[in-house]
């Protein structure tokens, strides 16, 4: 067996040693080594194919990576079973959609699903649990709608809340607010930093938007071309040169004082790396 | 859902269900009253001997003629009831049925390959070569369709569903050209084709009584984590459910139960159809609900048919072409009101 990368005392949430990923032929990620770790809120970001959602589905365990180790909690990942994963991680997909007009109350309530007995009912607790995801993301007036009949936005909130009422240790996003107005993604940004801040709950979010990123994330992560080319924390990673290298476009990068922290501009004409 | 509640439906349902055996066994040629009918079927399942006054050539009509037939009726209707909401359940696909992966088909295909080779001069005994052939068919068919659709090892429902229709369109030209094999005697597949119960029996009942109760309580024990696919492979993943394994169990199993349906009653269309949608519109999406109640309206649903082809028509009507006939145009009115509420999300 291989020795441990890690052992359950450092607060390593995840470390991956030289993981490599294709489909197919096609390479996605080649040789990622990276620790995560409790207490930062993460984000992921790069250019489209870059291989920011294929990194979140090897964290979740969803994909097996073809060579490489990857550990959680101080264990291989594949060693987990399936269901307590799910006690520990839950997905905010990109786009939310469920086939069958389940009411918004029923698809939140699925979150409970790696907690319960398979015949249980709800107890007291959990009913108390979905009301609270429905009341913090705003969807408690249309809880007992079909969630096929909401917006695309109203779909994404109900997304939220079913993570949250899963009560994970972390929280993964993919790409979560990206179809939401700046209004929502703010909103729902802000609701899961302040689980993050008051509760604890680690959150590992790909996005798109860098200037959103650097509101939200403490650290970055920045992919190209399924490898690492930068990483750290946000106000030393998310420079003029990183984004030229990531993104092959000319950026001036402030430290806003409306904001509180770094806000990027972008200007023509587009430079290749 | 609530536990209570649950129980008092499922009873109620029972109770209508238990009513309408023993109405329909009344009704036919030869009419027994209910009284009748209760005291036959106590004997029956007593062993008791039968109270007096009863004409023996009744007992022998219900006991022997009717209760298997009506048994299966409402075994055979469950069973495709269930399945059907097990395929929709799974395919993501509101259309969907057994005939969706070419079960259905295959189990035709089966059939009409024995009675082919039967009309040739093979001597194989009929009663029981034409369901093994049926049933061999329909599982024959799924581990074909699964064989195709495994290529990606993610078993996604767009896979299983094109190659279900590639399977079954091979079947069915298959099927055509035993027909036209068939020559003259084609009127043998013909009528197998289109369904009938009038050849169940009590070995019949012995057989579906397991399988029904086996492969409804297999759908019951996923109900929920077949909720949970219908929010897409990846969110069920992260939520702890083992998606290949739950389409690979669920399939099997939805399959077993079609195969020995179509094995004992022919092929009979829009039962697994028309079921689950008619359910869903009731009482919502949710598996819990709609696989138990599925079981309850199918068997109702193809109780109520084959009484009206045995008892109220004055010639039989093939029963597959019964619930097609009423079924479609009932489909049909169902789906128009829909959209004109503006709920047609199924």
């Amino acid at each position: 067996m291989a020795p441990q990368i890690s052992d359950q005392t450092d607060n390593r949430l995840w470390s991956l040693r030289e993981v490599s990923f294709s489909y197919g032929t096609t390479p996605v990620l080649r040789d990622v080594s990276l620790d995560l770790h409790r207490g930062c809120c993460y984000g992921i970001l790069g250019p489209n194919g870059s291989g920011k959602t294929t990194l979140l589905d090897l964290l979740s365990g969803l994909l097996l990576p073809q060579s490489g180790r990857i550990e959680f909690n101080g264990r291989a990942l594949q060693a987990w079973p399936k269901k307590q994963l799910a006690q520990m991680l839950a997905l905010v997909p990109q786009d939310f959609m469920v086939r069958f007009g389940f009411s918004v109350r029923e698809v939140v309530e699925m979150g409970l699903h790696p907690r319960l007995h398979r015949f249980a009912g709800l107890s007291e607790h959990d009913q108390a649990l979905i009301e609270e995801a429905l009341a913090v993301t705003g969807i408690e007036n249309m809880a007992d709608r079909p969630v096929t009949r909401l917006s695309g936005g109203e779909k994404q909130r109900v997304a939220v809340a079913r993570a949250l009422a899963q009560q994970p240790e972390v929280l993964l996003l993919d790409e979560a607010t990206s179809n939401l107005d700046i209004h929502h993604s703010l909103e729902i940004l802000h609701l899961i930093r302040q689980r993050f801040e008051q509760q604890g709950m680690q959150v590992i979010a790909v996005m798109h938007d860098l200037n959103l990123a650097s509101f939200f994330c403490d650290r970055l992560i920045f992919l190209k071309q399924g490898r690492i080319v930068s990483q750290g924390p946000t106000d030393a990673v998310l420079t003029p040169e990183t984004i030229a290298k990531v993104y092959g476009v000319e950026a001036e990068i402030t430290a806003n004082t409306f904001t509180n922290c770094r806000q990027v501009s972008f200007r023509l004409p587009i430079i290749n790396p | 859902m609530k536990g209570r509640s649950a129980t008092s439906i499922f009873l109620l349902l029972t109770a209508v269900l238990a009513a309408g055996i023993a109405l329909a066994a009344t009704l036919g040629f030869l009419h027994v009253a209910i009284p009748d009918v209760v005291s036959i079927l106590f004997a029956k399942l007593s062993g008791l001997s039968l109270p007096a006054g009863i004409d023996p050539i009744a007992v022998t009509v219900v006991a022997d003629v009717r209760l298997p037939r009506i048994l299966a009726a409402v075994l055979v209707g469950g069973m495709l009831g269930v399945s059907g909401t097990v395929f929709q359940a799974i395919l993501l696909n509101p259309l969907a049925d057994s005939y969706t992966l070419g079960i259905s088909t295959g189990a035709a295909f089966g059939a009409s390959l024995v009675i082919v080779l039967q009309i040739f001069g093979l001597a194989l005994p009929p009663a029981i070569s034409v369901p093994i052939f049926a049933f061999g068919g329909g599982v024959g068919t799924l581990a074909v369709v699964l064989y195709l659709a495994s290529g990606d090892r993610r078993l996604s429902s767009t896979n299983l569903i094109l190659a279900g229709v590639i399977v079954a369109a091979i079947l069915s030209a298959a099927i055509g050209f035993l027909k036209f094999l068939a020559d003259e005697q084609v009127g043998i597949i013909i009528f197998w084709l289109m369904g009938s119960l009038s050849g169940a029996s009590w070995a019949n009942i012995l057989l579906l009584i397991p399988a029904a109760l086996l492969g409804t309580l297999v759908a019951i024990f996923y109900s929920r984590d077949l909720n949970i696919m219908a929010t897409g492979d990846r969110a069920a993943t992260s939520l702890g459910i083992h998606t290949v394994r739950l389409r690979t169990i669920l399939l099997v199993t939805s399959t077993l139960m079609t195969a020995l349906a179509v094995a004992v009653s022919g092929i009979i269309g829009f039962v697994g159809l028309i079921v689950p949608h008619m359910l869903r519109h009731l009482t919502g999406p949710d598996n819990r609900r709609l696989i138990p109640l599925s079981f309850f309206a199918g068997g109702l649903l193809l109780l109520i048919a084959d009484t009206i082809t045995r008892a109220v028509l004055p010639v039989e009507v093939p029963i597959g072409v019964l619930t097609a006939l009423l079924g479609g145009p009932f489909f049909c009115v169902l789906f128009k009101r829909r959209q004109q509420n503006g709920t047609a999300d199924f």
